[in-house]
């Protein structure tokens, strides 16, 4: 059985704008898979649908044996704890040091102290931001904050990392060092790590698996594939 | 261990958030003081109101004239009737004769003595002097005993003193509501501060959520952070009640314009109305921050 499995997925959203109709997916643990297509082809509801930000409404969505579509409020919790997210806005919580953004998921577990360094520091030393520890978020540059935001989504030591156009907001240089941590993080600690990105250059150049996606349907799946440009015939 | 380490965290962090969110605190603890201003004023009311009422219940006396000429046994007849009516208070209930009258009134007064001592028999006439249990009765038991036998006449204070009790009644049972109604105006205001400060933080919130934290955690920091705020903002409130009341208290002398007003002694209140402050103040920050921040965490 896939680690990430989605059968006949429909997502609709209340204004009546269709976002997916009937993805089928299988996605092996481990794998590293990129999510193309334009802006408005479904991939941020797709990446949404699996740490269930939204809710299908037909289909089943299951990551890692849970059924995420059937999950109900009061557990979400429990499913994120296993998620890293990395998003293009960083969302980072402003009035806490770098330090804190990183540790504040483990403390919200309730883990001791020391466990929390130890982890900071080893998810800090993954990202290599160890000299911002102290600063606020609005003191460090955009891939300085992606890089928090990645040790953020990556303290847990999670078996999936979702990365929601992760370099969108970032210049060539930064998005190749950005990619190239997350590429390791892949490797080192074996998480499945699922992209969705508008970025030609890196899709070409990391030959991972891309899924393409365009109004809301699967129109190609390839194996160390390319950033292709789909069009409606 | 886990449990401990999440509640003594979530205290560090609504002390932090307090300080950080600096001028949001502000402004929901300017708007907790002075509801709770507003508050103290009429519980402090509400309580003079009731002490005055009870002050003037309490000389309010009932004197019944026996006829002249009677004998023990029917003095002692009447009596225990008086007795055993529902609405007389027992243990005040006293019976003066003629000769205890006589006396009383010529250590009192000289000329009065001169004038009992050219008289051969007593003119006075012997009373029952009692209290009531409950004022707005009054009439009803006086109609009652005066159909007693050898009851002559009754007096019971002035009609004056009567209408004022039931006005005082009136008052009282505004205050009540009033008090009442300006704690839900308080909740609602509180809460209403609170809400716009959260949602100024919702942001925050739904990071919390992204990276997996609890419903029940995320809660914990502002539920005490509202009770910090409600503290806090019931400080200015407690001080003014305390201050300000003992203050006044001594500026008029215990009472106003009569000796019939006679106020609550400061002591005996302004502590427990600071009390009532501080909860309400502490327990609305508590609730109407947790009520608030509820509405982000659905999906």
């Amino acid at each position: 059985m896939a680690f990430i499995e989605l059968n006949h997925v429909f997502k609709t959203y209340k204004n009546g704008v269709s976002a997916l109709a009937d993805i089928n997916l299988q996605i092996n643990k481990g794998e590293f898979v990129f999510i193309i297509g334009e802006s408005g082809s479904g991939k941020s509801t797709l990446n949404k649908l699996l740490y269930r930000e939204e809710k299908v409404n037909k289909g089943n969505v299951m990551v890692g044996g849970v059924n995420v579509s059937k999950l109900k409020n009061g557990n979400v919790y429990k499913l994120r704890r296993k998620v890293g997210v990395v998003f293009q806005d960083f969302k980072l919580l402003p009035k806490l040091t770098v330090y804190e953004n990183i540790a504040y998921p483990l403390e919200s577990y309730g883990l001791d102290n020391k466990t929390i360094r130890e982890r900071v520091m080893e998810a800090v030393n993954r990202v290599g931001l160890k000299e911002k520890l102290r600063s606020y978020p609005d003191q460090l540059s955009g891939g300085e904050q992606q890089r928090v935001c990645i040790a953020r989504a990556i303290v847990n030591k999670p078996k999936l990392i979702i990365c929601d156009e992760p370099t969108g907001d970032l210049d060539p240089k930064m998005s190749r060092e950005i990619m190239d941590v997350i590429d390791k993080i892949n490797t080192e600690m074996g998480s499945t790590v699922i992209m969705s990105t508008h970025d030609k250059e890196i899709v070409n150049r990391m030959k991972k698996r891309v899924v393409c996606i365009h109004r809301g349907v699967v129109v190609s799946d390839q194996e160390k594939g390319k950033y292709i440009e789909y069009e409606d015939n | 261990m886990r449990i401990i380490r999440i509640f003594t965290r979530g205290i560090r962090v609504a002390f932090k958030s307090v300080f950080r969110n600096l001028s949001l605190s502000l402004a929901s603890i300017s708007s907790t003081s002075i509801t709770l201003v507003i508050v103290g004023l009429a519980i402090l009311f509400t309580f003079n109101v009731n002490s005055i009422t009870k002050h003037i219940e309490d000389v309010l006396t009932v004197i019944v004239f026996v006829d002249k000429n009677v004998t023990d046994e029917e003095i002692n007849d009447l009596k225990t009737k008086i007795n055993s009516n529902d609405n007389v208070n027992k243990e005040t209930l006293e019976y003066r004769s003629q000769d205890y009258l006589k006396e009383q009134l010529s250590a009192k007064d000289d000329d009065l003595k001169k004038v009992f001592e050219t008289l051969d028999t007593n003119p006075l006439q012997a009373t029952f002097v009692f209290r009531v249990s409950d004022v707005k009765k009054i009439d009803e038991t006086v109609k009652e005993i005066e159909q007693y036998d050898h009851v002559d006449y009754i007096k019971y204070g002035e009609s004056l003193a009567s209408k004022l009790v039931s006005m005082l009644e009136v008052i009282r049972n505004a205050c009540v509501i009033t008090v009442i109604a300006l704690i839900l105006v308080t909740i609602f205001l509180i809460s209403n501060t609170i809400k716009i400060t959260i949602f100024s933080r919702r942001h925050e919130l739904s990071i919390m959520r992204l990276v997996g934290t609890s419903n029940t955690v995320i809660k914990l920091p502002f539920l005490f952070e509202g009770f910090i705020i409600g503290i806090i903002g019931s400080i200015i409130p407690v001080l003014l009640n305390i201050f300000g009341y003992t203050f006044f208290y001594d500026y008029v002398g215990g009472d106003l314009f009569s000796e019939l007003i006679v106020l609550v002694n400061p002591n005996s209140i302004v502590y427990t109305t600071s009390l009532v402050l501080v909860l309400v103040g502490g327990l609305v920050g508590m609730f109407g921050s947790v009520n608030a921040v509820r509405r982000y965490l659905k999906i």
